[in-house]
C-alpha cells in the first residue's frame, strides 16, 4: 500500500506528510486539547491567560519580588513527570507487543505497597532504597506477568483482567497497609531515612534521584525494544501474532514476559512516588492515584516510543504542577484533567485519519486511471 | 434471620444502580461495541443529577425535581456517550482508548462543573433525596426491575432485539439482510449512556446527598465485571449484579452480623473482582462474549 502510494505520486503534499507522521498528529492532538480547554475556560468567564501563565511558570519557573528566578516549580514539574513517564512506559511496552495494559494502576499500587511494607518491617540499613526499588519493580513485574499468563494460557482478555486486578491491588494494599506499624486510616508510620530517595539540584522542590532512574528506565525500554532479539520478537508478536508464531517465535512466552516487563515499570513508579514524595510516611490508599490511567494517555501521546513517552511524561508533569498555580489564579485545577481526557479522546478519533488516508489513496488511483 | 431481612433494603439500594449500568453495558456489547466508559458516564449522570436536584430544590420546585434531575442526568450522560459512539462506529477507533478517554474526561468535567456552579470541588448538598416506600425500598429497586424486564423483552421478543444481537455476532451477515449496523450500534451505545446516567442519578439520590469525586468509586467497573460474569444475558447479568452488589453492601453492613464482624471490609470489596477473574479463568475455553464485540465494522464495498 505505502509503496504503491510512492510510485503513484513521488512528491508528497503537506497533508500526506501530516497524515503519515505520528509525531505531527500527536502534537496536533495535544494542541487541540489545549485549544478546547482554553475555549472552555473563556466560556465559563475565567481568564485563559492565567491558564497559559500557570503552564509557563511550571515550565520555566518564576521571578520573585527581588528579581531572582525561582526554579522550585521546574523541580516539582520534573519530579511529577517521573511516575507519568514510568507508567507511560508500561502502557507503551504492552502496546508494542499488541496488548492493552490498563493495569498500570494496579502494578503501581503493588509496587508502592511492597516498598513501604519492606521499608517499615525490615531493620533499616544503608542503601535500603535500592532494595525497596528493586523489590517494587519485581512485584510490579509479577502482577503484570500474571495478566500475561492469564491472557496467553487462558485467553482472558487483558483489558478485563487488568481492570479486575487494579481493584484487587487497591483493596489488597489497604489490607496490608492497615496492618503496618503506626498505621491509621490514611497513612502508616514514618519511613526510615535510609529508604528515602536523595534530593538534588533544587533542594526546595521534591526533585530527587528518581528522575535519573526514570531516564535509565527509558534507556532500558529503548534498548530491549529496539536492540535485542527479545525486542524483535516482541515487536513481531505485536505486528502480526500468527506470522510471528509461524516464524518460530514463542508467542505465549512473549506475551507473559512482555506483560511482566511492562508491569515492572509501573511497580518502580509506585516506589518512586512513595520514597521520593513530599510525605515521609507510607500511605493507606483510599482511592486510586490515577497515575496508571494517565500513563495510558502518556504512551498514546508519545506513540509508544521511549523518547515520545519521555516528552509526553514531562508534558503531563507540567500539567500536574500547574494545578497548584492555577488554584491561586482562579482557574479550577480540574481543567488539567479535562485537557488529558480530551487528548485521549482525540487520539482515539485519530483513527479517523486512516479513513481519510484511504479515501485520498483511492481518489489518487482513480485519477491515475482516468489519465 | 431478622437481620438478613432488615438488610435487604440496603442491599437492593446498592444492587440497583450496578444492575442498571450493567444492563446498559450488556446491550452495548451485544450490539458489538465494548464500553469501558461506564464508570465515567455514571459520574457524569450523577453530577448532572445532583446539581439539577439541588438547584431545583433551592428554587422551590422540589416536587418534580427528582424526576427532572434523573432525566437531565440521563440526557447529559447520553450526550457524552455520543463521543464513544462517533469514535467507535464512525471512526473505527480503538474502543478501549476512547472509553478510557471518556473516563478521564468525566473526572475533569464533573468537578470542573462543580467548581463553576458551586465554587467547591463537589456539588452543594441537597436536603431530601429519594424516600423509601412502605416496604422500606427505594424507587430505584423498581426502576432496576423495569429496566431488566424491558431489556429482556426488547432483546429477545422484538425484531429490533434480534437485529441488535445479530450486529454483535456477525455484522456482515446482518448488513447483508438489510440491517443498518451503524444505526443499531448507535442505539446500543446511547442506551448504555442513558442507563449509566440513570444509575449515577440513582446512586446520588439514594446513597448520598451530593456528588464528589468519590461517589461512583469503581461501581462502573463492577458493572463491567457483572456483564462478563453474567455472560451477556439479562438473567445472568442480574444474578451477577446481585452477587456483586451484596458483596459491596456487606462491606458496609457486615458489622451488624456477629459472624462477619471480624472480617475487614476490604475483603468484601475484593470479592466481585476476584470472582470475575476466577470464573473467566475457569470458563476460559468457552467464549460467551458477543463474537464481533469490540471490532470496528466497515460496510462491504467493491
Amino acid at each position: 500500500m505505502s509503496s504503491n502510494e510512492k510510485t503513484l505520486k513521488p512528491r508528497r503534499s503537506f497533508i500526506d506528510w501530516f497524515l503519515n507522521s505520528n509525531g505531527a498528529t500527536s502534537v496536533a492532538v495535544v494542541l487541540l486539547g489545549f485549544l478546547v480547554a482554553i475555549i472552555l475556560v473563556a466560556l465559563v468567564g475565567k481568564k485563559p491567560g492565567n491558564l497559559l501563565r500557570s503552564l509557563l511558570i511550571s515550565m520555566v519557573g518564576q521571578k520573585n519580588n527581588r528579581g531572582v528566578w525561582n526554579f522550585r516549580y521546574v523541580g516539582e514539574t520534573l519530579a511529577y513527570s517521573v511516575p507519568f513517564v514510568l507508567t507511560g512506559l508500561t502502557m507503551a511496552f504492552a502496546c508494542r507487543v499488541g496488548l492493552f495494559n490498563i493495569g498500570g494502576e494496579g502494578q503501581y499500587v503493588v509496587g508502592m505497597t511492597v516498598a513501604q511494607a519492606f521499608a517499615l518491617l525490615v531493620k533499616p540499613f544503608p542503601g535500603m532504597w535500592i532494595a525497596c526499588l528493586l523489590l517494587a519493580t519485581l512485584c510490579g513485574a509479577l502482577w503484570g506477568g500474571l495478566v500475561g499468563v492469564l491472557k496467553a494460557k487462558y485467553q482472558v482478555s487483558e483489558v478485563v483482567a487488568t481492570i479486575m486486578l487494579n481493584y484487587v491491588a487497591l483493596y489488597g494494599s489497604r489490607l496490608i497497609s492497615l496492618n503496618l506499624p503506626g498505621a491509621n486510616t490514611y497513612k502508616t508510620g514514618p519511613l526510615p531515612s535510609q529508604a528515602l530517595l536523595q534530593k538534588f539540584l533544587i533542594p526546595t522542590s521534591n526533585l530527587n534521584i528518581a528522575f535519573f532512574i526514570m531516564i535509565f528506565a527509558c534507556v532500558v525500554y529503548w534498548f530491549i525494544m529496539e536492540k535485542t532479539r527479545l525486542g524483535f520478537g516482541f515487536r513481531a508478536t505485536g505486528l502480526n501474532k500468527e506470522a510471528a508464531r509461524c516464524s518460530g517465535i514463542n508467542v505465549v512466552k512473549n506475551i507473559g514476559l512482555a506483560m511482566a516487563i511492562s508491569g515492572a515499570f509501573s511497580g518502580l513508579a509506585g516506589a518512586c512516588v512513595l520514597l521520593g514524595g513530599a510525605f515521609t510516611s507510607g500511605r493507606v490508599l483510599s482511592a486510586q492515584d490515577g497515575y496508571g490511567f494517565m500513563g495510558i494517555a502518556v504512551a498514546l501521546v508519545g506513540n509508544n516510543t521511549a523518547v515520545g513517552t519521555f516528552i509526553a511524561g514531562i508534558l503531563f508533569g507540567i500539567l500536574k504542577e500547574a494545578q497548584s498555580i492555577m488554584q491561586t489564579m482562579d482557574i479550577p485545577k480540574e481543567i488539567t484533567y479535562i485537557i488529558q481526557g480530551l487528548i485521549v479522546v482525540f487520539i482515539a478519533l485519530r483513527s479517523g485519519l486512516e479513513l481519510i488516508k484511504q479515501q485520498r489513496a483511492k481518489a489518487r488511483v482513480r485519477k491515475e486511471a482516468s489519465k | 434471620m431478622n437481620l438478613i431481612i432488615s438488610s435487604i433494603p440496603t442491599i437492593l439500594m446498592i444492587v440497583s444502580p450496578i444492575l442498571i449500568t450493567a444492563i446498559g453495558g450488556m446491550i452495548c456489547e451485544r450490539s458489538g461495541v465494548v464500553n469501558i466508559a461506564l464508570e465515567g458516564l455514571m459520574g457524569i449522570g450523577a453530577c448532572a443529577c445532583a446539581s439539577t436536584h439541588y438547584l431545583m430544590e433551592a428554587g422551590g420546585s422540589g416536587r418534580y425535581s427528582l424526576v427532572v434531575a434523573l432525566l437531565i442526568g440521563m440526557v447529559i450522560s447520553a450526550l457524552f456517550s455520543l463521543i464513544h459512539a462517533v469514535a467507535a462506529i464512525n471512526f473505527n477507533a480503538d474502543q478501549t482508548i476512547s472509553g478510557t478517554g471518556i473516563n478521564l474526561l468525566a473526572d475533569g468535567v464533573t468537578i470542573f462543573a462543580s467548581q463553576i456552579l458551586f465554587h467547591a470541588d463537589r456539588t452543594k448538598e441537597f436536603r431530601i433525596g429519594m424516600t423509601t416506600d412502605a416496604l422500606g425500598l427505594y424507587p430505584t429497586a423498581y426502576i432496576a426491575l423495569a429496566v431488566v424486564l424491558i431489556a429482556w423483552f426488547v432483546l429477545y421478543k422484538t425484531p429490533f432485539g434480534l437485529h441488535l444481537r445479530a450486529c454483535g455476532e456477525h455484522p456482515a451477515a446482518a448488513e447483508s439482510v438489510g440491517i443498518n449496523v451503524r444505526r443499531i450500534r448507535y442505539v446500543g451505545v446511547i442506551t448504555s449512556g442513558v442507563l449509566s446516567g440513570l444509575a449515577g442519578g440513582c446512586i446520588v439520590l439514594t446513597q448520598t446527598i451530593q456528588y464528589t469525586s468519590n461517589t461512583i468509586n469503581g461501581r462502573g467497573f463492577i458493572a463491567i465485571a457483572a456483564v462478563a460474569f453474567g455472560r451477556w444475558t439479562p438473567l445472568g447479568v442480574t444474578g451477577a449484579a446481585f452477587l456483586f452488589g451484596t458483596a459491596q453492601a456487606l462491606s458496609v453492613i457486615a458489622t451488624n452480623f456477629p459472624a462477619l464482624k471480624s472480617i475487614p471490609s476490604e475483603v468484601f470489596n475484593i470479592i466481585p473482582y476476584a470472582i470475575t477473574l476466577i470464573t473467566l479463568i475457569i470458563f476460559s475455553g468457552k467464549d460467551y462474549a458477543p463474537r464481533a464485540s469490540g471490532q470496528p465494522f466497515t460496510e462491504a464495498r467493491s
